[in-house]
């Protein structure tokens, strides 16, 4: 890691490790009568272990002169890895929350292992531990090759990637600890938001500079659905995260919207965290990973286009339908609906490009573990965002909101679509960066699959069922006219139906296990003497002027 | 339209300005005016800010995670209202920052709680809910009839709560911690002065069952009761309505 950067690079690292440790010694000293105070060590903690690791190696030889005639990948390869130990903990504490609701009692008599702090700890490891550091170890990938330039920073791309972890630590340390400002998928507090807003204008800032660097006059599909990711995540970020501080010495703020106007803020950032970060993104990955693995190019241009300004455009008003027959004015929540309906049409525009770029290489399918991940995840995009526009109809939300309904929405969506991309992804990337043949076990990757797929449908199915029975029976009417059920009723008959997800959560966790595994060994496998050239070399031969 | 968006592929610089803007448009159109228009917010007399105890245990709720299994908005469905009660109007969140309708019901909804239950009911399902309801899967919470609250900077939360539009005088910023003592110990000096400041009709108990002791139990229980008893409003829409029929 550290070879990789010059003398001077060396140094600005460290003076980088010393702010973040003296960033953290001043919270550390002015939160120490907060839960604050913790936050503080950490970071402080963080920072100096990143100063002895930079110090180690501060004099080891510069690197080569001509690193620019080269791809910058070690940022990429700690992505993967560390994106797949996100999984495995995320999963982990998915499936353990899973159990807490059929066996209450498999917890310790402690706040942080409560049901309540433990859901926000997997859906934020799910969601930024996984899911985020997949998007930004392949976004690297993905922009080098199509830009045929090597990144444009050297120090850059490990600020992001360690910051974006540090900010993912905070989050589900907090979340333990008891802090969280509670809005879902924006849980971390004040201080943590604002680290993330540092770290994401360095992103930011890296993707255009080396998107200024390409040679390729076109910028890549790919390239499109990653910098919308980046720059809307940006403003929805700020905005949904806006509010007032107890103090400096606090963890704890106040947001600055309340009630109505909160609830549509929250909803209009939720809903489009699941359009920007898990939808936009990934479709970077599929548009890239997706051809190179079937070895077709994207079947229609013009498709791509349409498709991508209509999500941009479209997914942003359709926040509302979260809130459907709430307090929220009639006429947002219509806005909400009709926006929603009318998104199955890009969204059906992506899947479809993706299935018939596979059309003609079924067979490849068929044989290619690798390349069914991406394959199912096509499947699972077109159904699951059917399924959404379908329940942000008004009546049909009446039945489904509030449900299991749409946690099994949700995870039609999280397990089919967003982690079945990114295993298709990273088989197909592991072998490349490393410069090996082939993953280590190809059939350690079928394994995985046929975990991954059964453990969603399974998951899927029973969250279906346990959501619609919930539905009817909260709205069932008794002969005399009286409510037919009481909660507890419904409650009751959810039992089988937990017990069944919890199974389909374990063999999706094990799956994961085993992809973990699988891509470790690949990368102790023995190099090859004259490994496969993958990719056209950069263009540059001495560094670019700006 | 293919020419121009090809022109458009070459310029990273205008790509990202059109995004900006393509993206932006659905934000504003939909959000700018619920912050002016009028009819957002109902307007009522009765409406009263919640008490310091009360913010301490709305906090506690928050870090506990209830909202992840609780909502607390009533929508305008006829099973739902004669479930849970009246429908929740938005001025019944005015002071809420942030808001707690939630998004899922693994729970009841609990928008129009107060009252509803004993004080000593809620204490013992919070230590153990399948002592009240065996088949409960609610986690029991008995840390919190084990901790004591801290309190001693409940004015600077009152004060930022100020900050972001919440009516509090600048006696009840001062008195913050001392109220939470009054609330929760009937017939004492510190209940009468807390009375004083918020109205004969707050509820002074020992929500723990324990005056002497003031526990986030206290507080949560305190919070927990004042559900959907911040205005009267809502009721009183429902019995005109049917009043009228
Ligand atoms: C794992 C989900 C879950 C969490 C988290 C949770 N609850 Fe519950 N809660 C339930 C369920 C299920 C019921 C219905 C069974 C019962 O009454 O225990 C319930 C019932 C209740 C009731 C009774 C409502 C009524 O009208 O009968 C109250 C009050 C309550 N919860 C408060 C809380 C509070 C306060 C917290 C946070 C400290 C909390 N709950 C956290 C699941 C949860
Ligand atoms: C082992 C696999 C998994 C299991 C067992 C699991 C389990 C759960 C459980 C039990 C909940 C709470 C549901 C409730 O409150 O009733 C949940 C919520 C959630 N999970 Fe997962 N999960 C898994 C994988 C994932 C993945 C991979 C993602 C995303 C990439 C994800 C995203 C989410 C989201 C967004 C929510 C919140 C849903 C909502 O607000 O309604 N999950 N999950
Ligand atoms: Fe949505």
């Amino acid at each position: 890691m550290i070879s990789q950067l010059t003398r001077d690079e060396r140094s600005s690292a460290m003076i980088l490790c010393a702010l973040l440790t003296l960033f953290g010694l001043a919270l550390g000293i002015v939160g120490r009568d907060d839960v604050l105070g913790w936050h503080g060590a950490l970071l402080a903690f963080a920072g100096l272990a990143l100063l002895f690791v930079v110090m180690r190696g501060y004099y080891d030889p510069n690197p080569d002169p001509d690193r620019i005639t080269k791809y910058y990948d070690d940022p990429t390869k700690v992505g993967v890895i560390v994106s797949m130990m996100w999984l495995v903990f995320a999963t982990f504490v998915g499936d353990w929350v899973a159990w807490l609701l059929v066996y209450p009692e498999l917890t310790f008599d402690a706040g942080w292992s409560s049901f309540g702090r433990l859901r926000p700890v997997h859906t934020t490891g799910v969601i930024f531990g996984f899911g985020g550091n997949a998007l930004i170890a392949t976004s690297f990938h993905v922009l080098q090759r199509t830009s045929r330039a090597r990144l444009a920073g050297n120090l850059s791309p490990w600020v992001v990637l360690i910051g974006f972890n540090l900010f993912c630590l905070m989050a589900v340390t907090g979340y333990m600890l008891g802090i969280t400002a509670s809005k879902e998928y924006a849980e971390p507090e004040w201080y943590a938001d604002i680290f993330l807003v540092v770290v994401w204008v360095t992103y930011f800032a890296l993707y255009i500079r080396t998107l200024a660097r390409r040679q390729e006059p076109h910028i890549y599909v790919a390239n499109w659905y990653f910098l919308a990711f980046i720059l809307v995540v940006a403003i929805l970020h700020i905005v949904n995260n806006l509010a007032v501080p107890v103090s400096l010495a606090h963890a704890k703020s106040y947001s600055l919207f309340s009630g109505v106007q909160d609830a549509m803020t929250q909803w209009w950032y939720g809903h489009n965290a699941v359009a920007f970060f898990l939808t936009s993104g990934f479709l970077g990955m599929l548009y890239y990973y997706l051809p190179r693995r079937a070895g077709r190019p994207i079947f229609s241009y013009r498709m791509s286009i349409i498709s991508f300004w209509g999500i941009t455009f479209l997914y942003m008003w359709a926040g509302s339908h979260h809130l459907h027959y709430t307090a929220l004015p009639h006429w947002v929540q219509t806005l909400g609906m009709t926006f929603s309906i009318v998104l199955v049409v890009p969204s059906w525009a992506s899947a479809g490009n993706a299935l018939l770029t596979l059309n003609g290489a079924w067979e490849k399918v068929r044989d290619d573990a690798t390349l069914r991940f991406m394959f199912v995840a096509a499947v699972f995009y077109g159904l699951s965002t059917f399924e959404g526009s379908f329940m942000a109809i008004r009546p049909v939300n009446s039945l489904s909101h509030y449900t299991d309904w749409t946690v099994g929405h949700v995870h039609a969506g999280a397990l089919g679509w967003v982690a079945m991309i990114t295993f298709g992804a990273f088989y197909t990337l592991v072998p490349m960066l490393w410069n090996r043949e082939r993953m280590y076990s190809s059939r350690l990757i079928e394994a995985h699959f046929w975990l991954a797929l059964s453990g969603t449908v399974i998951y899927v199915f029973a969250m279906w069922n346990s959501g619609i029975v919930q539905g009817l029976m909260w709205r069932a009417y008794a002969e005399d006219g009286t409510l037919a059920y009481s909660f507890i009723d419904s409650l009751n008959e959810m039992i089988p139906y937990y017990f069944a997800r919890a199974v389909g959560g374990f063999l999706f966790f094990l799956g994961g296990v085993i992809g973990l595994y699988n891509i470790w060994m690949t990368t102790r496998m023995p190099a090859l003497e004259d490994p496969p050239v993958y990719d056209l070399p950069p263009v540059f031969e001495t560094e670019p002027a700006e | 339209m293919l020419d121009k968006h090809a022109k458009l592929e070459r310029n990273a610089i205008a790509f990202v300005f059109a995004i900006i803007f393509v993206a932006s448009i659905g934000g504003i159109v939909e959000i700018a005016p619920l912050f002016t228009i009028d009819e957002t917010v109902e307007e009522v007399e009765d409406m009263r800010v919640y008490t310091p105890l009360e913010v301490a245990g709305r906090n506690i709720y928050i870090r506990e995670g209830c909202y992840a299994c609780h909502s607390q908005m009533i929508r305008t469905l006829q099973d739902e209202v004669e479930r849970y009660g009246p429908y929740s109007l938005a001025v019944e969140s005015q002071y809420d920052h942030p808001m707690l309708w939630g998004s899922k019901r693994t729970g009841p909804d609990l928008a129009r709680l107060g009252e509803k239950y004993s004080d000593d009911w809620h204490v013992a399902h919070l230590i153990n809910p399948r002592d009240v309801v065996p088949s409960s899967v609610m986690p029991s919470y008995a840390w919190l009839q084990r901790n004591s609250l801290k309190n001693e900077d409940m004015d600077l939360h009152l004060a930022a709560l100020r900050k972001v539009g919440v009516p509090y005088t600048d006696e009840m910023i001062e008195n913050a911690a001392q109220d939470t003592y009054g609330q929760a110990r009937p017939d004492s000096e510190p209940a009468d002065a807390f009375l004083e400041r918020y109205g004969e009709d707050s509820n002074v108990r020992a929500f723990d069952g324990d005056p002497g002791r003031l526990t986030e139990m206290d507080a949560l229980v305190a919070y927990l009761q004042i559900l959907g008893r911040l205005t009267d409003v809502a009721h009183q829409q429902a019995s005109n309505s049917t009043g009228g029929e």
